[in-house]
Parts: C-alpha cells; sequence; structure tokens
C-alpha cells in the first residue's frame, strides 16, 4: 500500500522529492545521450493469419517521444500492429522503420501478462532485461536502479508468486525500462489490474515515459486511459486507421476532468458507430 | 497427478518438529500391536513372528555381517541402475521435448517399448546377460527409464510459451533460454518423475534378485525361505520398507532445496 501511495503523488511532490533523494539524482546525471525516443515510419503496412487479413495498409509516423495510445474493437488489429512494431511477427508487406539504427534492447514490449520467471527473484527477473547486457559487472545496480524507479526496491528478494497483480506488472515494467528503450510498446499492460491500482499505473507509465522520454505506444481497450495518457490516439477499424486524435490537454491531466470526458465521449462514438454499420 | 502429488505433501513436510512424529505414530502403534498379538500366541510365530524377534535375527545377521553386505549390494545396483536409466530417460526427454524431429523419430517406439512389462523381460535378460549383476542394472534402467522420460517431456512440452516469447524477446541465447526458463520450468515434474522411478527401482530389483542373484537382499530373502527363516524374511521386506522411504525422503529434500520458489514450498 506504502509504495502504491507513492506514485499517486502530484508531479511537483515527485520532482521536489527527487533532489533530496540521491538515488533519483543519479538516475537523472547517468542517463546516456541516446536513450531518446526513437521516430518511427509505417507505409503500407499489411498482416493476415489464414485467409484473415487483419492489417489492410497502415500508414503511419510517429515523431520521436510521443506518447500514442491505439484503440479498437477487440479483433480490429491493435495487438498485431503492436507486435509487428515491436518484432514478435512478420510483415507480410509494407514497411516499418525507425530513424536509426535499433539494436534489440532499444524496443521492448509490456504484456498483459506480467511474464515473470517464477523461479527466479524479483531482481533477478528485473536484470533478464537488460538483454546482451545481463553478465556485465554494473547489471545488479542496473537493475536495482529500475527496480527503484518503479517503486519496489524493497522487494528485490522476494519470489514473484508473493507479489499483487499490480507489483508484478511494476516488476515487469521495471524489466522493460532497464535497458533504457527507445520505444516501449504496452499491450494492455493494465487490462487484468483492478481500477485503484489502474489509476495508480498509469501514473507511474506517465511518469517513467516524462522521465526517460522514449516513445510510447499503447494498445488498450479502455479509452479513458488512453486519452488521459496519449498525446494521440489512434482508433483502428478493420485493419484501418480509421481515426487520429490529437490529446492537447496539457500534462499533469486531471482524471475525469470535462475536457478529457468530452474527447473520451467523441472517440467511444467513432467506435460505436463502427460497431453499427457490421 | 503431477500436481496434487507435489502440492499435497510439502504442507506435511514443513510442519514443526512435534508434527513431524506424528508421521510415525501409525507404523509404531502397528508394530506394538504385532508384538502383543504374537507374545499372547493370537498370531502363531510359524506364520508370522514377534517384531521382537524379526529384530534378533536382525541383529545376528548385522553381526555377522552379512545384512551390512546385503544391503550395500542391493544399494549399489539400485543407484547405478537408477543413475543408468535416470540420465539416459533425462537425455531422451530433454532431446524430444526441445526437438520436433527427435521426437517424431524415436517417440513412438518408445511408447512401444514402455508397454510392454518390463519384468516380462527377465527371462530374455537372463539369456542375455546370465544372472551376472549387468542382467540387474539393465532391469532397474529400463524400469526408471520411462517415469523419467515421460516426466521430463511433458514438463518441457508444458513450460508457459509466453515465458519462452519473452526470453526471445530479451534476447536469450538457446542455452540460456533452456538454462533461465525452461528447465526450471520443467523440473517440478521431473521430480514427480523421480519418485515414481524410485518405487519402481526397488520394484525391479526386489523382483530380479528373488529371482536371479546370488547377493542382494531379495538373494537373502529367498535363501531364508528354502531354509524356513520367516523372520529373515519380514526382516527383509521390513527392510525394503524403509529403503523406499528413504529414497522419498531424498528426493523430497531436493525438491525443496530447488524448488523454493514454487508456492507450494514456501514456508508460511
Amino acid at each position: 500500500m506504502q509504495t502504491a501511495l507513492r506514485t499517486s503523488l502530484p508531479e511537483t511532490e515527485l520532482a521536489s522529492r527527487a533532489n533530496f533523494a540521491p538515488h533519483a539524482r543519479v538516475v537523472r546525471e547517468e542517463r546516456p545521450a541516446q536513450t531518446i525516443g526513437l521516430p518511427l515510419s509505417i507505409s503500407g503496412l499489411r498482416k493476415s493469419f489464414g485467409d484473415n487479413e487483419v492489417l489492410r495498409g497502415i500508414d503511419l509516423h510517429i515523431p520521436a517521444g510521443q506518447f500514442v495510445a491505439i484503440v479498437g474493437k477487440s479483433g480490429c488489429g491493435k495487438s498485431t500492429l503492436l507486435r509487428l512494431i515491436a518484432g514478435l511477427d512478420k510483415i507480410d508487406s509494407g514497411s516499418i522503420s525507425f530513424g536509426d539504427e535499433v539494436r534489440t534492447e532499444d524496443i521492448r514490449v509490456m504484456f498483459q501478462e506480467p511474464r515473470l520467471l517464477p523461479w527466479a527473484r524479483v531482481l533477478s527477473n528485473v536484470e533478464v532485461g537488460l538483454g546482451r547486457d545481463r553478465a556485465s559487472k554494473d547489471a545488479h545496480a542496473r537493475a536495482e536502479k529500475a527496480l527503484t524507479e518503479v517503486g519496489l526496491a524493497d522487494k528485490r528478494d522476494q519470489w514473484p508468486s508473493v507479489l499483487s497483480g499490480g507489483q508484478k506488472q511494476r516488476v515487469a515494467l521495471g524489466r522493460a525500462l532497464v535497458s533504457r528503450p527507445r520505444v516501449l510498446a504496452f499491450d494492455e499492460p493494465l487490462g487484468a489490474l483492478d481500477a485503484l491500482t489502474r489509476i495508480s499505473m498509469q501514473r507511474l507509465l506517465e511518469r517513467v515515459w516524462r522521465d526517460q522520454g522514449f516513445t510510447a505506444i499503447l494498445v488498450t481497450h479502455d479509452v479513458a486511459e488512453a486519452v488521459a495518457l496519449a498525446d494521440r490516439v489512434l482508433v483502428i477499424d478493420e485493419g484501418r486507421i480509421a481515426h487520429d486524435v490529437v490529446v492537447n490537454t496539457a500534462r499533469p491531466r486531471e482524471r475525469g476532468s470535462a475536457e478529457l470526458a468530452a474527447l473520451e465521449g467523441s472517440i467511444l462514438s467513432h467506435l460505436l458507430s463502427a460497431d453499427d454499420r457490421t | 497427478m503431477s500436481l496434487i502429488d507435489s502440492i499435497s505433501f510439502p504442507r506435511s513436510f514443513r510442519l514443526p518438529r512435534v508434527d513431524g512424529l506424528i508421521q510415525w505414530i501409525v507404523p509404531l502403534a502397528i508394530i506394538a500391536i504385532w508384538q502383543v498379538a504374537s507374545v499372547t500366541g493370537f498370531v502363531p510365530t510359524r506364520v508370522l513372528p514377534a517384531p521382537s524377534d524379526v529384530a534378533l535375527a536382525g541383529w545376528k545377521l548385522l553381526l555377522s555381517g552379512e545384512l551390512v553386505r546385503n544391503i550395500w549390494v542391493s544399494f549399489w545396483r539400485a543407484s547405478i541402475g537408477f543413475l543408468i536409466g535416470g540420465s539416459v530417460g533425462f537425455a531422451f526427454g530433454l532431446a524430444n521435448g526441445l526437438s520436433q524431429l527427435s521426437a517424431k523419430l524415436t517417440d513412438t517406439t518408445l511408447q512401444m517399448v514402455r508397454n510392454v512389462p518390463h519384468l516380462a523381460l527377465i527371462p530374455l535378460v537372463i539369456l542375455w546377460f546370465g544372472i551376472d549383476e549387468s542382467a540387474k542394472l539393465f532391469l532397474v534402467a529400463l524400469g526408471v527409464f520411462f517415469p523419467i522420460y515421460l516426466n521430463t517431456l511433458h514438463g518441457i512440452r508444458t513450460v508457459d510459451p509466453q515465458l519462452i516469447e519473452m526470453g526471445r524477446i530479451y534476447g536469450m541465447t538457446d542455452s540460456e533460454l533452456f538454462r533461465r526458463v525452461i528447465f526450471p520450468g520443467a523440473l517440478p515434474s521431473i521430480f514427480v518423475g523421480i519418485r515414481f522411478a524410485l518405487g519402481i527401482m526397488w520394484l525391479t530389483l526386489i523382483v530380479a534378485e528373488t529371482i536371479a542373484a546370488s547377493s542382494g537382499l531379495g538373494y537373502m530373502a529367498m535363501q531364508a525361505r528354502e531354509f524356513m527363516l520367516i523372520d529373515v524374511v519380514v526382516l527383509s521386506i521390513l527392510i525394503y520398507a524403509l529403503l523406499g522411504k528413504l529414497a522419498d525422503s531424498a528426493s523430497r529434500v531436493l525438491e525443496r532445496a530447488t524448488l523454493s520458489w514454487h508456492p507450494a514450498f514456501q514456508k508460511r
């Protein structure tokens, strides 16, 4: 509970804490220059599974460091798009290019399930995220730093089985962050969490995104979550981008504000009208 | 079978010391009742000798060195046979769990051999190996092979594919993936195989020693029967029970040490 509360503190208070916490300052100073987000260009992207054409030509440009949310009905192809971006599936035709040469450590995915190794302690699970750097001397220190960022430093020697759902997901976030990725893809990472844990996780996601500046791509079925977190919401319908909505609301955003609610309403009506058509 | 097996026992195993003695109440009570029944003449000693007579027979055999020698011979045969059969079974389990080609090539054959009761091979084995050590080792190894093979294969096949995908995404090489994901994931199932195999190991060895041997516990029991030494026969049977329990306890200790991450093995 203690740790959950910590992440829900307002940004200003987090920032002032950071000035006193030596850990947090070290994180800021040591951040290598390369951990800026990567831009992403997708053109003519298609993907079929058997006779089922899931993506029917996606053209999209995401500037570096943008937070993009992808929403749509289930089966619309949003998760497929994410898996293609993350390189988990093969592209049928079209292309996805990042503005720079990418290493595998530059692109990380977080799933709905935490996918932690049950037989590894929390800290070792985070170390898995270092990829090829796992064997390096500072692996421990880097994993601990990532664990501190997600507020679970005190759980480093626990088995995953004793953690709550929200804590497991934070360990998974720490594992995704530890290699300082330049693109972070989220596949409904908060889908299985209860409402309160969800909100504190959303704040945590927003905070690490602002701190680290990676390009974030969030697939979600929760439109409220999409407008609360993203700079831009893409509505996908029948394998195409049906709407591209920019969210200009200043951060930190106030949950449930009229502005966000109106935006959420209009996006929902897009989704529902698409539903009526079929 | 695997889940129930691996979950039900550690609860009793992690109980405090006093509770640890509970499991011995029933065996000790049985021995006490048996002693009383023998002493009062309710059970004739020709049918079943009193526990005290059995203990006395054990003491005599211990002094003559015969008991220790026979236990040692049987223990040695069991261990070597288990090691051989277990390693081969483990190796095939790994190969067939990890490689489709290997599974296609060998699994059908192994399943056919599995369905032949291995003790039915005793006449053939005696013709091949005589009543030599190798005959017993061959039978034990064959008996131990299948539970270990099947459970290793099952364990590897049922490792969570989401974890394997995660491992690949995070850039694990094949050997790392095996070491950090597949093998630990298959371990609970492998232990179930080991515990089944330990039971089969004793069974096979005793049958083989009773039929064709010139030393060992099974041989000792057969000799005793020839000379109507019923106390020695009963002694041998009790020793089988104790050795079986010992082997099972050893595998439990090993299991607890390596599966401490498993919720079923955590102290609460």
